[in-house]
């Protein structure tokens, strides 16, 4: 049997609903301030990624797709239920975390890279192919407030495609930059999600390219799991759900 | 606690680091460029150095300016620290929704910047202290060693007040300006431009109540009793505070577990 890389086991995210107030408004009506409604955005969802598959998630806008993926990246605890990751390294594919524009690309690179979890030296290894796959040449030691906004991309897009973890949850496909980048990119893509070891899950509208890259589908409607197959399985009769 | 220790070992690296570059892009393009750590600092006790001697009277106060810069170098990095606080979480909204990060790490990268800068807002004060030293209104003592843990007390006050304003700020749209009226009472309270020891003996209800009841006050009081009266620090009344704001912390971090959650999804 493969090995298990993420066990999603009957998760379920509540947000309080609490609602920014202006402090008169919170004093003459405590009641309001202090009651909390619940909203229950993922409710109990449990599925397996086997180590080197990819899984894509699919549903209507609100369905507690990005919430769920949140949850597997730990930027906040499920409120029932648990996310085992059996130790693999895991980012959350966002461009740019952390930047600080008066700073030098070179800089950002590392308060960007520590960020996302990696360590000085980690990141000192893999300095160089940062900088070259950026193609920012001299500028990389300009502040970044400087760069024009496709540079900009291209730099924070780099950081996470080359300071790679063991699983990567993407929450829609990226691609950046000028055609030629943008297509540069799209294969570097393709080549990490295509790496036998590495696990991923992408969420996306675009069945075109969950066809393509994926092996699995869940898809969550109003955040239960309305069904889990092959993409053979599952898109199609999404599809038809959606049209 | 166990929780509590272990996601500071494991953002302690990025929280330094960011302190350097927060610093560091405060200064980055400037003409000047670092040296406006020194000399923003200096800059600005020269003008309270002019309003204290000028404007106010020193009322017999001996090394008075030393006094005042006591007292301000404190109170900058309280105010800031704490008044930083209350919108820090929607600040940091670009990495908030994006990476997981203990949210009170925040408050100690902003503890780190301001306290660099209060450090060598008490180097320059040290200068005038020599100055003082050769008048012959200080003399050196083993009590100005206290500085270093008093210092650290006030950073604990400020991180207790930080997390409870740092919670509520983020669903109160208007707690800064209260928090900013409230911080201006505070400072008039704490006696930045006279000592509440000496200048309020005539009034002992009020004496004690803004020393006890107010902790800047009293951290800065100790403060200028150890460097420049040669006294040894009030423990008593500092424990009792130094317990107090640890508790408000522990809550405060309880607090901010509990509710990391629904910050992501209100900012």
């Amino acid at each position: 049997m493969s090995e298990s890389a993420i066990s999603v086991k009957n998760v379920k995210i509540q947000y309080r609903v609490m609602n920014k107030m202006s402090l008169l408004k919170a004093i003459m009506n405590p009641k309001k301030f202090s009651k909390t409604e619940y909203f229950e955005a993922v409710k109990g969802i449990s599925f397996e990624v086997e180590k080197g598959k990819i899984l894509g998630i699919v549903g209507k806008n609100g369905s507690g797709k990005s919430t769920l993926l949140r949850a597997i990246a730990g930027i906040f605890s499920p409120d029932e239920g648990e996310v085992d990751l059996h130790g693999h390294s895991i980012s959350l594919l966002s461009i740019g975390v952390g930047f600080q524009n008066a700073l030098t690309g070179r800089e950002n690179i590392f308060l960007s890279g520590m960020l996302l979890g990696f360590d000085k030296e980690q990141i000192n290894e893999k300095l160089d192919e940062i900088i070259e796959f950026s193609e920012l040449g001299d500028f990389i030691d300009r502040p970044v407030k400087s760069y024009s906004s496709g540079m900009y991309s291209k730099l924070a897009f780099s950081i996470t495609a080359i300071l790679e973890t063991e699983i990567m949850l993407i929450d829609e496909v990226l691609s950046v930059g000028d055609a030629k980048f943008q297509k540069k990119s799209y294969a570097k893509m393709k080549q990490l999600i295509d790496n036998k070891d590495r696990t991923v899950i992408i969420v996306s509208h675009n069945s075109e390219t969950l066809k393509k890259l994926c092996n699995n589908i869940l898809w969550i409607h109003d955040g239960e799991m309305k069904m889990l197959g092959t993409v053979d399985e599952v898109l199609p009769k999404y599809n038809e759900f959606m049209s | 606690m166990k929780k509590f220790i272990n996601d500071i070992k494991k953002f302690w690296n990025y929280s330094s680091y960011n302190v350097k570059a927060e610093l560091k892009s405060e200064v980055a393009g400037s003409f000047l460029s670092w040296l406006w750590w020194i000399l923003d600092p200096l800059l600005y006790m020269l003008v309270y150095a002019f309003v204290a001697s000028v404007i106010f009277s020193s009322g017999g106060t001996p090394a008075f300016l030393a006094f005042v810069f006591i007292g301000l170098n404190c109170w900058q990095f309280f105010n800031r620290v704490v008044r930083n606080s209350v919108k820090l979480v929607s600040n940091k909204k670009s990495i908030v929704t994006k990476v997981y990060i203990p949210k009170y790490m925040f408050i100690f990268e902003k503890i780190g910047t301001n306290g660099f800068k209060m450090i060598v807002s008490f180097i320059i004060t040290a200068m005038f202290m020599v100055y003082y030293y050769f008048q012959g209104e200080i003399v050196l003592n083993f009590h100005m060693l206290w500085l270093l843990p008093l210092l650290a007390m006030l950073a604990i006050v400020a991180f207790a007040f930080s997390v409870i304003v740092m919670h509520f700020g983020v669903f109160v749209e208007d707690l800064l300006n209260i928090v900013t009226v409230g911080l201006q009472l505070v400072f008039y309270l704490s006696g930045i431009f006279y000592d509440i020891t000496r200048n309020l003996k005539n009034h002992p209800t009020i004496q004690n109540l803004l020393y006890y009841g107010n902790p800047v006050a009293l951290i800065i009081t100790n403060i200028r009793n150890t460097l420049l009266y040669g006294m040894a620090p009030d423990f008593a009344a500092l424990g009792i505070w130094l317990a107090v704001c640890l508790v408000i912390s522990i809550i405060g971090v309880k607090i901010i577990y509990k509710y990391e959650n629904s910050y992501v999804k209100i900012i």
